[in-house]
């Protein structure tokens, strides 16, 4: 028998006051940002309008926070209800990375007191992927909280409440898997309309909802199983591991169905040759392709899943290799207007490690206090 | 002591010469210091010239004419002051020149052979007009030989031969279209000798002056460009001292004669002007000494490039020049230069720190697991 | 409804919109609008004077922008948030020669192209960016934009420049010289621009007419005398002749990414000045296509939907059983 429960213990520990520090610094250059502009913080120009803020907090940042999304998926519709234990912690993290990726969204947008525009009906234009994507990001905030509160409800005692919100529960686990399939699609879509300021690599028009939903989804995948390794090491909660190594088999679909849908677009469109021009982007797409075929090679043996730390490096690889296929397609692989070239400055940097750094703190905040990880009953 | 008695025999003709010319010595000096200006020379450059158009030994001058209308000595003789023109034949002594030497006829034409033998290597050739060529130069002859002979013959054992007036310097006039003589300019039919040109029509007398002061002065000519054009005179568009030159880069431009840009001084590049692709320095020492209503831009009409081969008597005076100055375009933004903040150091420094802490935490989160398992296993 | 049945619907749902990505033109081009104005830039017209910097400075009342270290001219390096049209160089070898590839070098104008099918105007979430319905002019609106940056992201001639380095900066373009507050061409004027362009390079005039004049150019045989009008395209008093150049057989921006209402003729390759290589499809309809096959009517998503529902109505009430 098992149960949901929180951790409980110091809340002061060593990582916690880490990342309190560096989310402060990211705080600072944040409220610099406010004041002085985009530009004295940012090394944006208007030859990159779009920098490390969007592309790693907000659309890396999202696919990080598909947890919960590919476990709705598997529970759901793959009718696996066997996962159920890592739910909670999967939509804790879910919630917390839309949250402070619609956050960096804030930061990031120029003038964010317009921002109330995107649900003025008399402005909005339908054919804007950007409108879908705001839309769909804000909309799938409130369906996680949603999702999230009887974790809340039930640390506060709050049973009727909790009992007439399940009722209706199914209604926000639904909306939880069609909003995330519409904008982690919809993040590849916005690159149709550059055309061929991406490079042909990594330009697949109507094949970029497909690999970015696809990657999103083996992303979600891949941090349950990152997150229930590091709290099992964290928190000595064993009993998920099987859950975990069970996992492995959908990611390797996933995998060779994102390598299937990839490989051939390159080939049909011709741009494979792109690939072997020796130059930064043909390493650039190696690197990228290399990280995903190291978890299709550990996970597809049954002994190797069966070990965590292979069961975790995977997890790394594919998390790296989605993230290094976001920053391709969007940094990498952009074309500027001729001449322009970019690098984030140091606070930069710092404001996305202080965004990060917020998410770890609220996240080790929440699973201490409130009933989120599954333990076993001994244990607690 | 030799040179001392020189210097003193020097400073006497100065007196001399002023009080020939009935200027002061004072006014004198001035003058060739005027003419040094013009060059961009220093004022002890002037004092030099000053000393060297004193010296008792004048340069023998030749000056050939073709087929020319005299405007390039009119406009000399209307140089500066009142008296130039005794300057002028008391600083190089003029063995033949059909305008202005005393002898005539027969005479004439002795003088010069005589002055010629006499100073061969030492005179100074001047050729005013163009140059026949059709029909073996037979449309311009002067006692019974032609021009193109008289030239040939001259250049020969010359010190240094000067093309005064666009006609001399390339044709002029009558090069332009059809051209029924032939003509041509000196440089062209003396190929493989040095010519300087002096283009223009007429051409400023002070550009002349002072090349052929600097070469009293200094044995040498000044520098030239390709054309053979003296660079302190021909170096720069008309374009580029331009008095109008702001209109022109404010988009300010009179449109017609009369109208309201006109009258108010605007550019008249619209109205053809040739300024941005006539290499002279008329905007910078005006013409005939009477203030800037005196060159064609300051009396309310565009250059129409008479120092210019290909522009002046060939272009249509209305037609819009093409700009010249603006290349290898220096001032203009690339298509394709950088801009933007590459990686620094520190940006460089701090995201290798982050992969660095990330890679660790993962080898030891990794090296735990692999103790847990181990653990359970065991 | 058997879970087997409704992988089978979902899967039909899957197919409708496979089938509808298979229709690769769901929404076709735009085409030109019958009153759309325009200006053709003729490469080898121009003499780099500057003038129209210099106006479009004035009537758009921006500031200067310094890059020297001296910062006392107004010397941008590209178009920017300070700066709506710049005239660019491009110079190979000794750039002895002007209008010529090899060892020459040609002027190029840079603003917004105010395209047919505008990039910009599709991606906007929020309508700020508008092409007018008559003259086709792309213009922003600053108290709709969110600031996205969106259309800086993706216009294909990365025209629109967002004021980076003010907290409360804003999308700079140009409006052609008649949004609000200046309107120009409501007024019957020229823009900036055009108005001081001494030899006509830059022209104005509705976009088929200049069309018709950018393809009399090119049949003209190099040394030609043609009469080069200045100012609109059909005023016919303030021409100029001059010898035709040699051109480059090609309207940049008749057919380009869909077609722009700014037109370029040279002397040069396109690419040389700049201009990108584009496929006749504009970008904006493809990526409008997959949106509309995605999404049209909301039918996909609902159908989706309704499956989720149901899987996830019958998959909650074993949890509450369990």
């Amino acid at each position: 028998m098992s149960r949901y429960a929180p951790v409980g213990g110091r809340l002061f520990t060593g990582p916690f006051i880490l990342f309190s520090i560096l989310a402060l610094i990211g705080i600072v250059f944040i409220i610099e940002r406010f004041i002085f502009g985009l530009g004295a913080v940012t090394n944006l120009n208007n030859g990159y309008p779009w920098g490390l803020w969007v592309v790693v907090d907000i659309v890396i940042g999202t696919a990080f926070a598909c947890g919960g999304f590919a476990l709705a998926l598997a529970i759901y519709v793959a009718n696996k209800g066997e996962y159920h234990p890592l739910m909670r912690p999967a939509l804790l993290g879910s919630l917390l990375g839309y949250a402070l990726g619609g956050g960096a969204a804030f930061v990031d947008m120029g003038r964010y007191w317009n921002f109330y525009q995107v649900f003025n009906p008399s402005v909005i234009n339908l054919s804007s992927v950007m409108l879908e994507v705001a839309l769909c990001v804000f909309a799938y905030i409130v369906v996680l909280a949603i999702e999230f509160s009887p974790t809340v409800l039930e640390r506060f005692g709050a049973r009727n409440a909790k009992r007439a919100l399940g009722r209706v529960l199914f209604v926000f686990i639904a909306l939880g898997i069609l909003l995330p399939t519409m904008h982690q699609s919809s993040l590849g879509s916005l690159l149709v309309s550059l055309g061929h300021k991406v490079d042909p690599l990594w330009q697949a028009y109507e094949m970029l909802p497909l690999l970015f939903l696809l990657s999103a989804i083996t992303m979600g995948f891949s941090i349950v199983v990152f997150e229930g390794s590091l709290s099992s090491l964290r928190f000595r909660t064993t009993g998920e591991r099987p859950l975990l190594e069970k996992l492995g088999p959908i990611i390797v679909g996933m995998l060779v169905a994102y390598l299937v849908v990839r490989f051939g677009q390159l080939l049909l469109s011709g741009s494979l040759g792109r690939a072997f021009a020796g130059d930064t982007r043909s390493l650039a797409f190696w690197i990228e392709n290399l990280l995903y075929l190291v978890p299709v090679v550990v996970l597809a043996s049954a002994g190797m899943r069966r070990k965590p730390q292979a069961l975790f490096l995977a997890a790394i690889s594919m998390l790296l290799a989605a993230s290094v296929y976001r920053i391709n397609a969007f940094l990498v692989g952009f074309n500027p207007p001729p001449g322009y070239q970019y690098f984030p400055s140091v606070t930069e940097l710092l404001v996305t490690v202080g965004m990060i750094s917020i998410e770890v703190v609220i996240f080790l905040y929440v699973i201490k206090r409130f009933p989120v990880l599954h333990r076993a009953e001994q244990a607690a | 002591m030799v040179e001392v008695n020189h210097k003193a025999a020097i400073e006497e003709q100065l007196e001399t010469i002023s009080t020939q010319l009935g200027i002061s010595r004072r006014g004198f000096m001035k003058f060739c210091t005027g003419v040094a200006a013009t060059m961009g020379l220093s004022s002890t450059a002037g004092v030099q010239m000053a000393r060297a158009a004193a010296n008792p030994k004048r340069p023998p001058v030749i000056w050939l004419s073709g087929q020319e209308c005299t405007g390039c000595t009119e406009s000399l003789l209307r140089s500066q002051h009142p008296t130039l023109e005794n300057l002028l034949l008391d600083l190089i002594s003029l063995d033949y020149g059909e305008t202005l030497s005393v002898p005539a006829g027969h005479d004439a034409e002795a003088n010069k052979q005589r002055s010629m033998k006499e100073n061969a290597g030492k005179y100074l050739l001047v050729v005013e007009g163009s140059i026949p060529t059709k029909d073996d130069g037979v449309y311009c002859t002067v006692a019974q030989k032609t021009i193109l002979e008289h030239v040939i013959e001259a250049a020969e054992h010359a010190a240094a031969i000067v093309s005064i007036g666009s006609c001399a310097s390339w044709g002029g006039i009558p090069s332009s279209g059809p051209n029924p003589t032939g003509a041509k300019g000196a440089p062209q039919v003396l190929e493989g000798k040095t010519v300087v040109t002096i283009p223009g029509c007429p051409p400023n007398p002070y550009n002349f002056l002072a090349t052929v002061l600097h070469f009293v002065a200094f044995g040498k000519l000044p520098e030239l460009d390709t054309k053979g054009r003296p660079k302190f005179a021909y170096g720069r568009l008309i374009h580029e001292n331009c008095e109008r030159r702001a209109h022109f880069n404010a988009g300010r431009f009179a449109l017609e004669f009369g109208d309201e840009g006109h009258r108010r001084g605007w550019c008249l590049y619209k109205l053809g002007c040739k300024g941005p692709e006539t290499f002279a320095n008329c905007p910078a020492v005006l013409f005939g000494d009477v203030g800037n209503a005196s060159w064609p831009v300051g009396t309310g009409h565009g250059c129409f490039g008479c120092t210019e081969q290909g522009v002046g008597f060939t272009k249509p005076i209305y037609a819009l020049s093409d700009v010249q100055n603006l290349h290898p375009p220096v001032s203009f933004p690339d298509v394709t230069e950088t801009k933007g903040e590459g990686m620094t150091a520190g940006a460089g420094a701090l995201l290798a720190g982050l992969a660095g802490a990330a890679v660790g935490a993962g080898a030891m989160a990794a090296k735990n697991l692999g103790q847990t398992d181990s653990d359970s296993n065991g | 409804m058997k879970r087997r049945d409704f992988l089978k619907a979902a899967g039909g749902g899957a197919v409708v919109a496979a089938a509808g990505g298979g229709s690769a033109q769901a929404r076709p081009n735009r085409e030109p609008l019958p009153e759309a104005v325009g200006m053709l830039y003729d490469s080898t017209l121009c003499v780099g004077c500057k003038a129209c910097m210099d106006k479009c400075k004035q009537v758009n009342d921006m500031p200067m922008e310094f890059t020297t270290k001296d910062k006392l001219w107004d010397a941008p390096r590209d178009i920017g948030a300070k700066t709506l049209n710049v005239i660019k160089v491009y110079k190979n070898g000794t750039a002895a020669v002007k209008d010529r590839e090899t060892d020459g070098y040609a002027f190029v104008k840079d603003h917004c192209k105010h395209c047919v099918d505008a990039g910009c105007v599709s991606v906007c979430p929020v309508s700020a960016m508008l092409k007018h319905p008559e003259t086709g002019v792309v213009t922003n609106d600053p108290d709709r934009c969110i600031g996205c940056r969106y259309c800086v992201y993706a216009c294909p001639y990365n025209v629109p420049k967002y004021e980076l380095d003010d907290a409360r900066g804003q999308i700079r373009k140009c409006q052609f010289c008649n949004q609000a507050g200046v309107e120009r061409l409501d007024r019957g004027l020229l823009p900036g621009c055009v108005e001081v362009c001494p030899t006509g390079a830059s022209l104005f005039g509705p976009r088929d007419k200049l069309v018709e004049e950018a393809r009399r150019r090119l049949a003209l045989k190099p040394g030609e005398p043609y009469a080069y009008p200045r100012g609109h395209v059909e005023d016919a008093h303030h021409t100029h002749e001059k010898p035709a150049p040699a051109y480059v057989q090609h309207v940049y921006g008749e057919k380009d990414g869909g077609g722009t209402q700014v037109l370029y003729i040279a002397g040069v390759p396109h690419q040389r000045l700049g201009l990108p290589n584009l496929p006749e499809w504009s970008y904006a309809s493809r990526s409008e296509g997959l949106q509309q096959t995605l999404y049209g009517g909301m039918i996909a998503p609902g159908v989706v939907l309704a499956g989720l529902l149901w899987a996830a109505h019958r998959r909650s009430k074993h949890d509450d059983e369990s």
